[in-house]
């Protein structure tokens, strides 16, 4: 059956019909729907696990087990995954491994715009690129089919633009492979000096092969075009390039970026009078040409940075470029920004008020730098709020401590908060730690994770508490707040500052986008009342503005939190 | 046949998905090669959001660039604006005039452009400006403004109004169906 399908769906039919029987992933932009497509067939077992380590040790587990497995996370995600996946590279797997990266070019909802290619050369296992959703889903059969032949994990490689973008795919049956026995084999799956050594000649001669197939694979094809211009491309890029030449130039289209063929490339260079590469990120493509002493043109016409697309590509290889009309006037940005009624917004108008430096961590609290808040100091990576407010404090000799906070989400907590936790409990730095729990992974739309209670399917799980791990860890000073009070956190953030020893703050109230937070009536402003001194917009509230001088509150927004009332100092809203 | 470029532009939480989902569905089922393009994750809090909607003999590219549009369909007036330079030369805009403030004007660093809509039109582009929200609201629910465009548009497309019934009776959950064909039909007379 024809159905138009999200490249992420797509990737999860392929799971569906190629078998798979085991997920483990930790959400993140633009993977996340893989896993929470996987979910819906009941014939996969699937989880969220607390990141993306745990994730991918998980999945090898299931693969030893004999079953075909998948986990999935962003490009960064794969950072924190790489312990596991270096190694599996050397143990290779029973049942066939895929570990789906979805890399993020212009940086949509991510922090860096790493190349995950990198990770693949680097650990010595096969990435596929597919550039659309029905190769989504055919790549990721090819891909278990690998897997199981070679002996090794096979990375498949997204980027926003094919995890995000609807095409049309066909649709087939599943079939699941035959259990795989498990066989205990010390040498293979030990990987202690003495069996790595002898695993370490297996991964070359597992990339030669991979290379000799990468020659006459289907998905590395060449497009013959003209002979005045071949390109060299993958992914989107494949998209943008046949959107600017449809069939007028030659290109050869790479469904399989690592290992890269050799022949292949030298024959379709010697086919055309130039040859370019077009490839989104790092010359990966580029300098392997290079290396095979071809002349290619790639970076130095086309950016390292950003996403790609027609316009920019018809720039750099001379073609017209379409332009259209724009007003004259200046257009105000409009940021993403914390919603109305975000549980967040009182606990950071405390911490601006105060004058704290905030360490940040990775998630919707990342919009507390945005003004009018303007109250976080730094956001690096996941957990790095709880590891970098303890050097901080001990590198700032006592002159730091007292004004400093680190914040950071539930589920970044769970996910890699807890170790930054125990370094300051056991090296005892006397930091100011606040967890920001909103009982759900937000920023990535609503995933539940270790402190909810629920599962991936919504359904009852353990459920972990995050004050009696907190003094468990040896923390004599965990407290919790409601952020919609803010005298109750001013208290709470001026007490622990104050205090002698290191101490946690849980700033505790559900997002106000869950389905079952029940919200007030919206706010009305009593214009009457209001004397227009603007105290209310300090918040930076999305369902507040000054209409002819008087605050006005968009009711269509507004839930009634209430913390705008707070600060208003005649009582003007109702 | 020439690929035709859609984009639908809002400010995120307006519920622009659901309308590219539809027109998905309607262009798939009259036969063509579709893409759509939607954006997740952190700029759907309230940001600038896109979604592009591609159809034709045979997609490439999932994108629409500046220059591109055959038709803007937009949410909120300024996302109108924003958005106006990927229009084609005598493109449509479709936009619904409702004002959500963004936060540089909230936090009064910049004011919102007035008269857009002349604006826009002086720039030799065509505009097609209703109040959505309000004929939403005579339809029964403040959120159906997304079909209310989706009515409008149907003016721009070649496409026989059953099938646009069609296509939003597999998107729309049956409760909310005859308040849905009443917001189309409200667009569409406007």
């Amino acid at each position: 059956m024809k159905e138009l399908m999200l490249g992420n769906k797509a990737f999860a039919r392929g799971l569906y019909e190629a078998g798979c029987c085991f997920v483990s992933s930790y959400p993140g932009t633009p993977s996340t729907e893989i896993t929470e497509e996987a979910v819906k067939f009941d014939d996969i077992y699937c989880e969220w696990a607390p990141n993306e380590k745990v994730a991918m040790e998980a999945a090898f587990g299931a693969s030893l087990a004999g079953r075909r497995v998948f986990c999935g996370m962003k490009h960064v995600g794969l950072n924190v995954a790489a312990d596991p996946l270096y190694t599996m590279a050397y143990t290779g797997v029973n049942g066939g491994v895929i570990i789906g990266v979805a890399d993020d070019p212009g940086m949509h909802s991510s922090q860096n715009e790493q190349d995950s290619r990198h990770h693949a050369i680097a650990a010595k296992v096969p990435m596929l690129e597919p550039s659309d959703s029905a190769e989504s889903l055919e790549f990721v059969k090819i891909a278990y089919e690998l897997s199981e032949e070679y002996d090794t994990p096979v990375i498949i490689k997204m980027c926003t633009r094919v995890a995000h973008s609807q095409s049309v795919v066909e649709t087939s049956e599943r079939v699941v492979p035959e259990k795989k026995a498990y066989e205990k084999n010390i040498p293979k799956y030990v990987m202690m000096p003495g069996n790595a050594i002898r695993r370490h000649p297996f991964v070359e001669e597992r990339t030669r092969k991979l290379a000799a197939w990468a020659e006459s694979a289907k998905i590395n094809r060449v497009e013959k075009g003209g002979k005045e211009l071949g390109i060299i491309t993958s992914s989107t890029s494949y998209q943008y390039v046949k959107e600017v030449f449809g069939d007028s130039v030659s290109v050869l289209k790479l469904g399989m970026v690592n290992p890269l063929p050799v022949q292949l490339i030298k024959d379709f260079a010697a086919s055309v009078d130039r040859l370019v590469v077009v490839e989104e990120l790092d010359p990966i493509i580029e300098n392997h040409c290079k290396a095979l002493g071809l002349k290619v043109e790639g970076k130095d016409l086309l950016p390292l940075e950003g996403e790609f697309s027609q316009n920019l590509i018809r720039k750099a290889l001379g073609k017209d470029v379409p332009a259209g009309k724009a007003v004259k006037d200046q257009i105000p940005m409009r940021p993403p920004v914390m919603c109305a009624g975000c549980p967040h917004r009182g606990l950071f108008y405390t911490l601006s008020k105060n004058k704290c430096t905030v360490l940040g961590d990775i998630g919707c609290y990342t919009l507390g730098a945005v003004a009018p808040l303007s109250s976080i100091d730094m956001t690096l990576c996941m957990g790095a709020s709880l590891s970098a407010i303890h050097g901080y404090n001990i590198a700032g000799e006592g002159e730091n401590e007292k004004k400093t906070v680190a914040v950071i989400g539930d589920s970044t907590f769970m996910h890699s908060g807890m170790t930054g936790l125990a370094n300051i409990a056991y090296n005892q730095s006397n930091s100011t730690v606040i967890i920001l729990d909103n009982s759900i992974t937000g920023m990535t739309g609503h995933q539940q994770n270790p402190t909810t209670g629920y599962n991936i399917k919504g359904n009852p799980a353990g459920k972990i508490d995050l004050e009696a791990l907190c003094r468990a860890m040896g923390f004599n000073r965990v407290r919790v707040v409601d952020p919609y009070d803010l005298k109750q956190c001013d208290e709470a953030v001026k007490e622990e500052l104050a205090a002698d020893e290191p101490s946690v703050i849980i700033s505790r109230r559900p997002c106000a986008l869950l389905k079952y937070v029940k919200h007030n009536a919206p706010l009305k402003v009593n214009t009457d009342k209001c004397i227009g001194c603007k105290s209310c917009m300090r918040i930076g509230c999305p369902a507040i503005s000054i209409k002819a001088g008087k605050a006005h509150v968009d009711n269509t927004l507004c839930v009634g939190c209430g913390v705008c009332s707070q600060l208003c100092p005649v009582g003007a809203f109702e | 046949m020439e690929t035709k470029n859609v984009m639908i532009v809002g400010v995120g939480g307006q519920g622009s998905l659901l309308a590219s989902k539809l027109l998905g569905k309607l262009l798939l089922d009259a036969g063509y090669d579709v893409k759509v393009s939607e954006v997740h994750g952190m700029s759907q809090r309230g940001g600038s959001v896109v979604t592009y909607v591609r159809y034709g003999d045979k997609v490439y590219s999932p994108v629409i660039d500046k220059g591109e549009a055959d038709v803007i369909v937009s949410f909120e007036l300024l996302e109108a604006a924003r958005w106006m330079e990927y229009l084609k030369p005598g493109g449509q805009i479709v936009t619904n005039i409702q004002q959500i403030d963004p936060m540089p004007v909230i936090t009064g660093a910049m004011s919102y452009p007035e008269e857009l809509v002349k604006k826009m039109t002086d720039e030799g582009v065509k505009v097609d400006a209703l109040d959505c929200l309000k004929l939403a609201e005579e339809a029964g629910s403040s959120k159906a403004v997304n079909i209310v465009l989706m009515g409008r548009l149907s003016h721009y497309f070649d496409m026989p109004r059953d099938a646009w019934m069609k296509a939003m009776e597999a998107m729309v959950p049956a409760k909310f169906l005859d308040m849905n064909r009443k917001a189309f039909e409200l667009g569409e007379k406007a």
